[in-house]
C-alpha cells in the first residue's frame, strides 16, 4: 500500500519505514514554535522540570506577535518571559519587536520552516506551513514544554482527505476563497483529526501567498494539517531562503484517502463567511446589504505581499467610506518595507487607512482594532466566532483582501466589480 | 473512577474563544482564567459552577485556537470532566496533556442543564439520575490513560527520558 505525503513525513520522523492512519507514534520535531500567549505556559512548565538545557537552541522559535508591541502591563510581563528565556538558553530564532512579524508569515519568509519538515507550534494556525510541503500542526503549550525537553512529540497518524483543484480562477479569486469555499461545503468539523491534502492542476497557478492562505485555514475545518506537495513554485520560494537542507515528499499514486472532493474554480466566486462560523459562506454577489464599521486587512491568513498589492489595486485613488475604519497590517517587517518601496503605503494612507506595525492584534480581539457592542467588521482574518474581534455582540465577516478593500470604500460588503474595477 | 455532579449543557462547536476569550489571555494564572470561563456563552457559569460539576456539549467541542488556557480555565473552575459528542483535536490533545478528563458520548444531546450525573469511567457509563437514563461513553484510548496516570505529558516525558 502506498503512503500519502503526510504519512511519509511522519514515518521518516518517527524512524519507521511506514506508518498507517490511526497509529500512535513518537516523532522527532524539526522546529517548535510558540508566541507571547502560549510560550509563557510552556516556559513555566519547562522551568518546573529543573532541566538546565533545551533539546536544541536552533530548533525553537519564539515570536512575540499576539499582544505586541505590548498592549498592557500583563502582556509586557508575558513578552518578558519569552525574552528572558531566549537570553538564558541562547534561542536562535527569537524575534524582538522591530524584527518580529506575524509568526506564520515570518518563519517561511526567513527560510526557517522548509519542505519535508515536521513542525509543531503552540498556535492553531501552525498548519500554514503545509503550503511548503511540510507536516505542520497546532498543539498546546504542554507539547511545546515537552518538546523543549526531548525534541519529540506524540502523534496519531491522521487519515488523509484529498481536495483536487482544477480549472481557471475567476476575477478576484485567491487562495482564501478556495479554502472558504471548501469549508462552506465540508463544515467546521468536516476534516476533524484528518490531513487535508490539496492537489490538482490548478495548484500550479497559485502563488505561495495564496497557498499559505489555503493551508492556514485547514484548522477551521477541524483538520490536523493542510498540505500542498512542493512543486517548482515552492522550490523557487524556498531555495534562496533555506537555512538548512530540505527534502521533497510526494504522495504515492496508490496512497489511501478516506475522502476525495473535486473543486472546479469556475464555480468559485470570491467568498464571504458570515457570523459566527467560517462555514457560513456565501458568494460575495449574494452578500446582500451588510453595512460595516471596520475593515481589517492583515493576519497570518492574508497579511502577505500579494494581499497588500491586491488591496492597493482596489484602494488606489479611492477613499474609505465615511465613519468606516480601515486598518492595514503588513504581516512582517519585510512586507512593511516592501509596501513603502512599492508605493503601496502611500496609496493606503491616501485612501484614509491606518497602517500598523506587524501584530496579530485585532484578529483575536487582542488590541489595535477592537469592536464595540453591535459593531460589524469585514476582515481578511480566519475566525468569525462570537466576540472574536471584541464585544460578544459584535460581528466579523471573513473575505479576501480585494473584497475587504472594496467594502471599505463602499461602506458595506461588496466586490471590486461594484467599483468598476476589472480583475485580471 | 466515579464522578458525581451537575451538568451545564451547551450546544455544538463551542470554540475556545467562548471557553476563554482572548482578552483574558494576557495571563496564564488558572484562578484568573477560571473567573472568565465560558463567559461569552454563559455569563453566569463562573458564579454557578461547583466543584465536581460537568460541562456537557454537542459536536466539535473546543474548536479554534490552540490555547491551553481553555482546558486550564475549565479545570480551575472545578469541572471534573467535559462530556461531548466529539472534541476538536487540539483541545482533545491539550486536555489529556494537562490532565483534564474528557469523555465522548454519542447521547450527550439528551442531557440537560441541571441534570445530576454519575459517571463511572471503569464501567464506561453515565447515569443520568434526574432522567433515570444510562448512556455509554467511548472507551478512553490506552495512551491517553497512560498520560492521565502519569499526571500529564510533562511527567510522562520525564519518565520516558529517564527510562531511555
Amino acid at each position: 500500500m502506498g503512503m500519502t505525503i503526510t504519512e511519509k513525513i511522519l514515518a521518516d520522523h518517527a524512524g519507521k519505514k511506514e506508518v498507517v492512519a490511526g497509529e500512535l507514534i513518537m516523532a522527532k520535531v524539526d522546529l517548535c514554535l510558540a508566541n507571547d500567549v502560549t510560550a509563557p505556559i510552556a516556559i513555566k512548565e519547562f522551568e518546573k522540570t529543573g532541566l538546565n538545557k533545551v533539546f536544541d537552541n536552533e530548533r525553537i522559535a519564539l515570536v512575540p506577535d499576539h499582544f505586541t508591541p505590548n498592549k498592557d502591563i500583563n502582556s509586557a510581563e508575558q513578552a518578558k518571559l519569552l525574552r528572558d528565556f531566549a537570553r538564558k538558553y541562547n534561542i536562535k530564532h527569537y524575534f524582538e519587536v522591530g524584527e518580529m512579524g506575524v509568526e506564520h508569515a515570518l518563519l517561511p519568509e526567513k527560510g526557517i520552516v522548509l519542505p519535508g519538515d515536521l513542525v509543531i507550534g503552540a498556535d492553531s494556525h501552525t498548519c500554514t506551513y503545509g503550503a511548503l510541503g511540510a507536516f505542520a500542526t497546532g498543539v498546546g503549550s504542554s507539547d511545546i514544554a515537552a518538546c523543549y525537553m526531548t525534541g519529540e512529540a506524540w502523534f496519531k497518524v491522521p487519515e488523509s482527505m484529498k481536495f483536487v483543484i482544477k480549472g481557471k480562477k475567476r476575477p478576484f479569486v485567491y487562495g482564501k476563497d478556495i479554502i472558504l469555499y471548501i469549508i462552506g461545503r465540508i463544515g467546521v468539523d468536516g476534516a476533524l483529526y484528518r490531513a487535508m491534502e490539496f492537489t490538482g492542476e490548478a495548484i500550479k497557478d497559485l502563488s505561495m501567498d495564496s497557498r499559505f492562505s489555503i493551508t492556514n485555514m485547514a484548522i477551521e475545518a477541524g483538520g490536523k494539517n493542510g498540505i500542498i506537495p512542493a512543486d517548482e513554485v515552492t522550490i523557487s520560494y524556498v531555495k534562496e531562503r533555506a537555512t538548512r537542507d530540505f527534502k521533497i515528499y510526494q504522495s504515492d499514486k496508490d496512497a489511501k484517502y478516506v475522502f476525495e472532493m473535486e473543486i472546479d474554480l469556475k464555480d468559485v466566486e470570491p467568498q464571504v463567511a458570515f457570523p459566527h462560523l467560517p462555514e457560513n459562506t456565501r458568494p460575495v454577489s449574494m452578500a446582500g446589504n451588510v453595512t460595516i464599521d471596520q475593515v481589517v486587512i492583515g493576519s497570518c491568513t492574508n497579511g502577505r505581499m500579494e494581499d497588500m498589492r491586491v488591496a492597493a489595486k482596489i484602494l488606489k485613488g479611492r477613499k474609505v467610506a465615511p465613519y468606516v475604519r480601515l486598518i492595514i497590517i503588513p504581516a512582517t517587517q519585510q512586507i512593511y518595507r516592501d509596501c513603502i518601496k512599492e508605493g503601496l503605503t502611500e496609496i493606503f494612507l491616501d485612501a484614509g487607512a491606518a497602517v500598523s506595525t506587524p501584530t496579530c492584534g485585532p484578529c483575536l480581539g487582542g488590541h489595535m482594532g477592537i469592536l464595540a457592542k453591535g459593531e460589524r467588521a469585514i476582515a481578511t482574518t480566519n475566525r468569525n466566532f462570537v466576540g472574536r474581534m471584541g464585544h460578544p455582540e459584535s460581528e466579523v465577516y471573513l473575505s479576501n483582501p480585494a473584497v475587504a478593500a472594496a467594502s471599505a470604500v463602499l461602506g458595506r460588503i461588496g466586490s471590486p466589480e461594484e467599483l468598476g474595477i476589472k480583475g485580471e | 473512577m466515579i464522578l458525581n455532579g451537575r451538568a451545564f449543557k451547551y450546544g455544538d462547536d463551542i470554540n475556545t474563544d467562548l471557553i476563554i476569550p482572548a482578552r483574558y489571555l494576557n495571563t496564564s494564572d488558572p484562578k484568573e482564567l477560571a473567573k472568565h470561563c465560558m463567559e461569552d456563552e454563559d455569563p453566569d457559569f463562573p458564579k454557578k459552577v461547583k466543584e465536581g460539576d460537568f460541562i456537557v456539549a454537542g459536536k466539535n467541542f473546543g474548536c479554534g485556537s490552540s490555547r491551553e488556557h481553555a482546558p486550564i480555565s475549565i479545570k480551575a473552575s472545578g469541572v471534573s470532566a467535559v462530556i461531548a459528542k466529539s472534541f476538536a483535536r487540539i483541545f482533545y490533545r491539550n486536555a489529556f496533556n494537562m490532565g483534564l478528563l474528557i469523555l465522548e458520548c454519542n447521547e450527550a444531546d439528551e442531557i440537560k442543564t441541571g441534570d445530576e450525573l454519575l459517571v463511572d469511567t471503569d464501567k464506561g457509563e453515565i447515569l443520568n439520575k434526574t432522567q433515570g437514563k444510562t448512556y455509554k461513553i467511548m472507551p478512553v484510548p490506552e495512551f491517553m490513560v497512560e498520560l492521565l496516570k502519569a499526571g500529564g505529558l510533562i511527567e510522562f516525558m520525564k519518565k520516558r527520558s529517564t527510562n531511555k
